[in-house]
């Protein structure tokens, strides 16, 4: 479940033990932007020695960590992708990725340093961070460009730059970008996760476009605060109501379809096979939540 | 007609007036906090009169008092009592020992005691006041400089032999509302300023650890039984304590549940929960901000009370006794659950007693809150730096790694397990903060005590030495 991800800047050595206390569902150390270059190794280096320290691998209570790797044309990203591999953790979210090569290429990194540090082949994950207007055309091709890819995430903050425009708080402009991703997300069965929302005093902001962006098909939002975290996990946490709806229609439709024709009457109203599964998702996100 | 004059234009030609002597003992109160204005410039008459040996016994000393100083190294100030101190002038106290005697710590409710016993005898008391008239009826609610109740100086104004109101405000007789009347009152003086009402503030934090420990104990409040129609809640100033109340309002208001008083420190925060209708009444000993100063005025159930009346343990009956919940904060808590308000991890004196330990005593449901390290020294220890609160006056500890429930409440641990509340021993927390912080700095003292800490009733519960 990656309803929300929190970034916490990794050169912070205060926030790997506070962090998970604060229980999102991910958390992303962050290499890339919160970190100033002359930070860049000293940043890496207290990455490596903090999920050793506090043993993140192993450790129950932990959320699933991913740590944001520099660009892939910068000097600091094979260094980045080796403190993940050989600190032991397993998901790298790639930032600025505009095509397949991107991925191929840190797959092919990331298959050496598996090779080196005897870690199961594939066990490395990756988040493609669409940014630009050209990732977001090609998707489809990062999407499947490797198994390793497990999620896309938006990113409207360079997205609007590279379009030079300012980013606002309602901007039908970056529907376009979402729905194609949410999109092919849903076509290869990868997580879709939403930029952040900066204003962190606009909670109602915040809140709306989160309401926006699950009926578009996200599966959660990328925070830049933990006051974030529990209105976003509220917006994708299915309600009481819509738990026990979904109870109600499978268990109805199980009784009521028994000539297994994929449609049925229940409570006066035709359901069908979609809307079934669509219930079976909610029971399942129910499942994970608890 | 008899009319006595009681006005002076200036704290100088009342002085003038005055028969001072060597030794004289002189009460404040420091309900403007780090924005008191007023003992800094009455010292400085004292000292150009050549006045010695003086003791002061002040609420409690702020940021603001760092300039006594130069007077407790010349001996102008050679004594003092209070609840708390902070900043350069703890530190000079603590490290350098520049004070002849220890400075005696009170609780609020002990001062009130001590002055009512006549443990403490007052000569003078010097109490600033935002609204006076010429016969000395005053009050702290009024005026440019209001700070809301006048708590304290209450119970200075019944025992000391000489009562000064000193005010930057004189109004047309009658002053209203009377919180000190003039039947109390020898002189009025006046001055051009009382103070900097503008540092009195309160502000819920914005750290999400902190916002997360209020939760839990939030949780913790709820699952104990404690909240219900009719029960009473008091809490600090701190940012945790600020969030719980903003948490708790919450629940008060979705549950429907209406709470009899909230007492203590009076917040904007507890102002908004009687507005909203959570509480029947706040019992006000000390306003924290500005917000609720301005509350009492307008509010008929926002009630000044006196510290006597707030924790005074001998008297007919305080409020502290009618209270179920406390919400405390900590600078060290030990595994036996004594409390430390009063010295930081290094020994320096740098807070203040406050109710603490009165609060703590008569309470129904008493929990500490606190981060489990702050800038990486361990709050969790073996034993505390000073205890000003022991440990059998304690029953929970609300950490962001976890919550210990003293072993003595198992009625509160079979609560907290029925809902379902994970805790843990106190030393697990203790253990963890060790891991976590690494071994802590070794404080060396000396043999000189510069400070005593007593409890409510007068007994010495703990020296502090001077830190080498």
């Amino acid at each position: 479940m990656r309803r929300s991800m929190l970034f916490c800047p990794a050169n912070n050595p205060k926030l790997y033990s506070t962090a998970p206390l604060l229980k999102p569902d991910c958390i992303i150390f962050d290499l890339e932007d919160s970190v100033a270059i002359e930070e860049k190794d000293s940043a890496r280096d207290l990455l490596v020695e903090a999920v050793k320290f506090y043993n993140y691998p192993a450790n129950e209570a932990v959320p699933e960590i991913f740590v944001r790797i520099n660009a892939l044309h910068t000097p600091y990203a094979s260094l980045d992708v080796e403190a993940v591999v050989s600190s032991g953790l397993s998901k790298i979210r790639l930032p600025m990725c505009e095509s397949e090569e991107s991925i191929l290429a840190l797959d092919n990194l990331i298959s050496e340093l598996e090779d080196k540090y005897k870690i199961p082949s594939g066990s490395i994950k990756i988040q493609a961070a669409i940014e630009t207007p050209k990732g977001v055309l090609n998707a489809e091709s990062i999407a499947k460009a490797s198994e390793r890819v497990i999620s896309l995430s938006f990113g409207a903050e360079d997205y609007t730059n590279c379009l030079g425009i300012h980013r606002l708080s309602e901007m039908p402009i970056l529907d376009y970008a979402r729905a194609h991703i949410a999109l092919v997300c849903q076509a290869y069965g990868l997580d879709a996760i939403d930029t952040v929302w900066s204003d962190i005093a606009d909670t109602e902001g915040f809140i709306k476009e989160s309401n926006k962006v699950l009926n578009m098909g996200f599966s959660g939002k990328s925070c830049v605060h933990p006051s974030q975290l529990e209105p976003l996990h509220k917006v994708f946490t299915p309600s009481s109501h819509e738990i026990e709806k979904a109870l109600h229609l499978i268990e109805q439709f199980n009784r009521n379809n028994e000539d297994h024709s994929g449609v049925a009457l229940i409570d006066g109203k035709m359901v069908d096979k979609p809307i079934i599964e669509r219930h079976k998702n909610i029971k399942k996100e129910l499942t994970h939540e608890n | 007609m008899k009319t006595k004059d009681k006005v002076y234009p200036s704290i100088e030609s009342l002085l003038n007036a005055l028969p001072l002597v060597d030794g004289l003992t002189l009460s404040f109160h420091h309900h403007l906090r780090s924005g008191e204005g007023i003992i800094l410039p009455i010292l400085a008459q004292f000292k150009q009169r050549g006045i010695k040996k003086l003791t002061l016994d002040v609420s409690s000393l702020t940021s603001a008092h760092e300039g006594l100083i130069p007077y407790i190294i010349d001996e102008t100030v050679t004594e003092i009592h209070t609840s708390g101190m902070r900043g350069r002038l703890a530190e000079a106290i603590s490290k350098n020992g520049i004070l002849q005697k220890p400075v005696i710590f009170r609780t609020h409710g002990g001062r009130a005691r001590a002055i009512e016993s006549g443990q403490v005898k007052i000569d003078i008391a010097f109490i600033a006041a935002s609204c006076c008239d010429e016969y000395g009826n005053m009050n702290g609610q009024v005026g440019p400089s209001a700070f809301g109740s006048m708590g304290y100086p209450i119970v200075d104004a019944k025992h000391a032999r000489i009562v000064v109101a000193v005010t930057d405000n004189l109004v047309n007789y009658p002053a209203y509302p009377i919180s000190i009347p003039q039947t109390l009152v020898d002189y009025v003086t006046l001055v051009p300023s009382i103070g900097d009402v503008i540092k009195m503030d309160t502000r819920i934090s914005k750290n999400p650890i902190e916002h997360l420990i209020a939760k839990k104990t939030t949780e913790v409040l709820i699952a104990s039984g404690y909240v219900k129609d009719g029960f009473s809640f008091q809490a600090g100033s701190g940012g945790i304590s600020l969030s719980v109340i903003s948490y708790l309002k919450s629940f008060l208001i979705e549950n429907n549940i209406r709470g009899s008083f909230a007492s203590g420190g009076i917040t904007k925060y507890m102002v908004e929960m009687l507005e909203a209708g959570a509480f029947n009444a706040l019992l006000d000993t000390q306003t924290f901000d500005m917000v609720a100063a301005k509350s009492m005025i307008k509010n008929a159930n926002h009630i000044e009370m006196s510290a006597s009346m707030y924790a005074n343990p001998n008297n007919k009956g305080c409020v502290s006794e009618k209270l179920d919940i406390m919400i405390l904060s900590a600078t060290e808590i030990d595994v036996n659950f004594n409390v430390n308000v009063l010295t930081s991890s290094l020994g320096i004196i740098m807070g203040a007693q406050g109710g603490h330990p009165d609060t703590a005593e008569d309470a129904r449901l008493k929990i500490v809150v606190t981060t489990l390290m702050r800038k990486r020294i361990p709050i969790v220890i073996d034993k505390v730096t000073t205890i000003v609160t022991k440990g059998e006056f304690i029953d929970i500890l609300v950490t962001e790694y976890g919550i210990a429930i003293h072993p003595k409440r198992q009625d509160l641990i079979s609560k907290l397990n029925m809902a379902g509340i994970p805790h843990v021993p106190i030393e697990t927390l203790k253990t963890l903060a060790d891991q976590l912080s690494g071994p802590r700095t070794k404080i060396t003292f000396g043999d000189q005590v510069v400070g005593i800490v007593e409890d409510r009733h007068g007994n010495t519960i703990d020296s502090i030495y001077n830190v080498i």
